[in-house]
């Protein structure tokens, strides 16, 4: 009756995890660091999981062919708990000094995560919202987490009304192409695409919107800067890299699988997202003081060229696509471990100026922050060179030269934004250092992403052999 | 008398998404409405759902309606809760006064 059940044995162990620790957290009294530490596990076995069951096996699909398992869902996944293990690993320090170290944290985590790795391996239409969902109703309640704070509940408000209109416009597109398919499934529907094409491509833009949402594509990109600002900023980690993971890949799933033949469609669509954030991020980042508020305008442009190379409609492009996401998560982490260290007697600083003369109180970590920054800003050669690098090449293989051009424009402007850090952190006036008794998961983190980003160009071909398998189309 | 047919539901699902759609972009006063605006475009979907499903003689389609007023319920809860937290730190819940955040 039920094969293959052990290529879903992570999800079952993170979701028994679940409720194992909710229960622990019910019974047990000030149980929040052994909750803590016990999601830090979980998460790391998940991984080891999916690495031993799912990682070797070819394409397969289970459950009434509604989960698919293959090499990209397997990769996604074993990011996307890498990237929330680290965000728990260096944000305890934090929650502690807000006093918001409590155990529904890490099981909100937990079960955002598990949503997510629903989604990565949807295969169908009702499991695919199943998982949305259960990743961002988890996502609400962790933004609104300090919840004594004008600033996050304000924030866990915004994303709360703005991400259900999204979900609403996506499920209208759900029931537009189920009712003109007349499956769910995604390799049905892919069968049936001929029955009614300007209906279906209602539903594809439908669908389109609320995921251009979940990854804050401009135009619907408005709740990012307020949320990225308002929610604690292990908070505002998690939501820069996990939920961007998840949605990039349900993009693959969705376009690539049931709609490759209606590419005409929905290309130039992904061609007009891809082209507004870039720019829309690159211009709309120069006037910022904040750098919560500045690194969401970034992630907007960053996310602009992902979708670039998921426009070209080619494998090569796709696997361009997963490279940058990798690359820009490693990035990220990076900068907010510079982030959570800015700190003087438990007060966290968050605005540019903030940052001005850190180079003679704090040398190493200008140091690595320079590093971080090179990279965003994508100057060789540093990781984020060649993360843009193979974008363009695959999408000027497929002949978008306008595309192409758009994003080199666009990353000269964004140079300007992270070039001008610098400045402040190198020539500015020098303010009171910062305190130095961090953690040591924060310092490791951050030497580790800044030593991971310097040195990429030395061993490029691991990341590439690894992407190299992922074959869609 | 005109027969009642498919394309009625789906104008009526259209009409009812569009309510829900315009009432979260025009309303100026209070974030209850939103949260009803919310509800009738999730209904507006099952409209949608349960007429495909009865004209295609499939049951997909309502199965999926009910997972979708599941998550209904269960994302109104956490909206009502996030809105109680929201009032305890700003005494109101006005939408043109939740402005803090802008830039």
């Amino acid at each position: 009756m039920i094969n293959n059940i052990e290529l879903i044995f992570p999800e079952i162990f993170i979701s028994l995890s679940i409720m194992f620790l909710l229960i622990l957290g019910v019974f047990k009294k000030n149980s929040s660091k052994i909750i803590h530490n016990i999601s830090l596990l979980v998460l790391l076995i998940t991984a080891v999981i999916t690495f031993n069951e799912t990682i070797g096996t070819s394409r397969t699909i289970i459950f009434n062919e509604s989960i698919v398992i293959d090499y990209l869902s397997s990769f996604m996944k074993i990011i996307t708990l890498i990237s929330a293990f680290v965000v728990l690993l260096i944000s305890s320090n934090y929650l502690k000094n807000f006093k918001i170290f409590k155990i529904e944290y890490p099981i909100l985590i937990l079960s955002s995560v598990l949503g997510m790795m629903i989604m990565i391996s949807s295969n169908d239409l009702i499991v695919f919202y199943m998982g949305l969902e259960l990743q961002s109703l988890a996502l609400y309640v962790l933004a609104t987490f300090n919840r004594d704070q004008l600033k996050s509940s304000e924030a866990g408000l915004k994303y709360f009304v703005l991400s259900a209109l999204s979900s609403g416009l996506l499920l209208y597109g759900c029931s537009l192409i189920y009712g003109f398919t007349g499956s769910t499934n995604f390799n049905v529907i892919a069968t049936q695409f001929n029955t009614n094409e300007y209906a279906l491509t209602f539903g594809i833009v439908f669908i389109l919107v609320g995921l251009a949402f979940k990854i804050s594509a401009v135009p619907f990109h408005m709740w990012a800067p307020d949320v990225y600002e308002g929610s604690p900023t292990s908070v505002t980690l998690f939501f820069t890299m996990v939920p961007k993971i998840a949605a990039l890949t349900v993009f693959i799933r969705f376009l690539y699988v049931p709609f490759l033949n209606l590419i005409d469609q929905w290309q130039m669509i992904l061609v007009f997202l891809s082209i507004a954030s870039m720019l829309f991020g690159a211009i709309a980042a120069i006037g910022q003081k904040n750098l919560k508020r500045l690194i969401a305008y970034s992630s907007i442009s960053h996310v602009g060229y992902a979708l670039a190379g998921l426009a070209t409609g080619s494998n090569d492009g796709i696997q361009s696509s997963v490279i940058y996401m990798t690359i820009y998560v490693i990035m990220n982490l990076g900068f907010f471990s510079c982030l959570l260290m800015m700190k003087r007697n438990n007060v966290y600083y968050e605005q540019i100026d903030d940052l001005s003369g850190l180079s003679k109180n704090h040398p190493l970590l200008s140091i690595s922050l320079l590093i971080i920054l090179f990279s965003l800003a994508g100057i060789p050669p540093l990781a984020g060179f060649f993360a843009k690098f193979y974008i363009f090449k695959s999408v000027i293989e497929q002949s978008m030269y306008f595309l192409a051009i758009v994003g080199l424009l666009s990353t000269v402007v964004a140079a300007f934004y992270y070039l001008r850090i610098i400045k402040i952190m190198y020539f500015d006036e020098e303010k009171d250092s910062y305190d130095k008794d961090h953690s040591l998961w924060l310092k490791l983190s951050l030497t580790v992403s800044t030593v991971l980003i310097l040195m990429y160009f030395v061993f490029p071909s691991e990341l590439i052999d690894a992407v190299s398998k992922i074959n869609i189309i | 008398m005109t027969e009642i047919g498919l394309g009625h539901y789906l104008t009526l699902g259209a009409v009812i998404f569009s309510i829900g759609v315009i009432g979260i972009f025009l309303n100026r006063k209070n974030i209850i409405v939103i949260l009803m605006s919310i509800e009738l475009i999730l209904l507006a979907v099952n409209i949608n759902l349960v007429s495909f499903s009865i004209y295609l003689n499939d049951l997909t389609g309502q199965v999926f309606t009910l997972f979708i007023l599941t998550v209904a319920a269960a994302e109104a809860a956490i909206g009502l809760a996030i809105i109680v937290v929201y009032y305890r730190n700003a005494g109101t819940i006005r939408v043109e006064e939740i402005d803090k955040l802008k830039g």
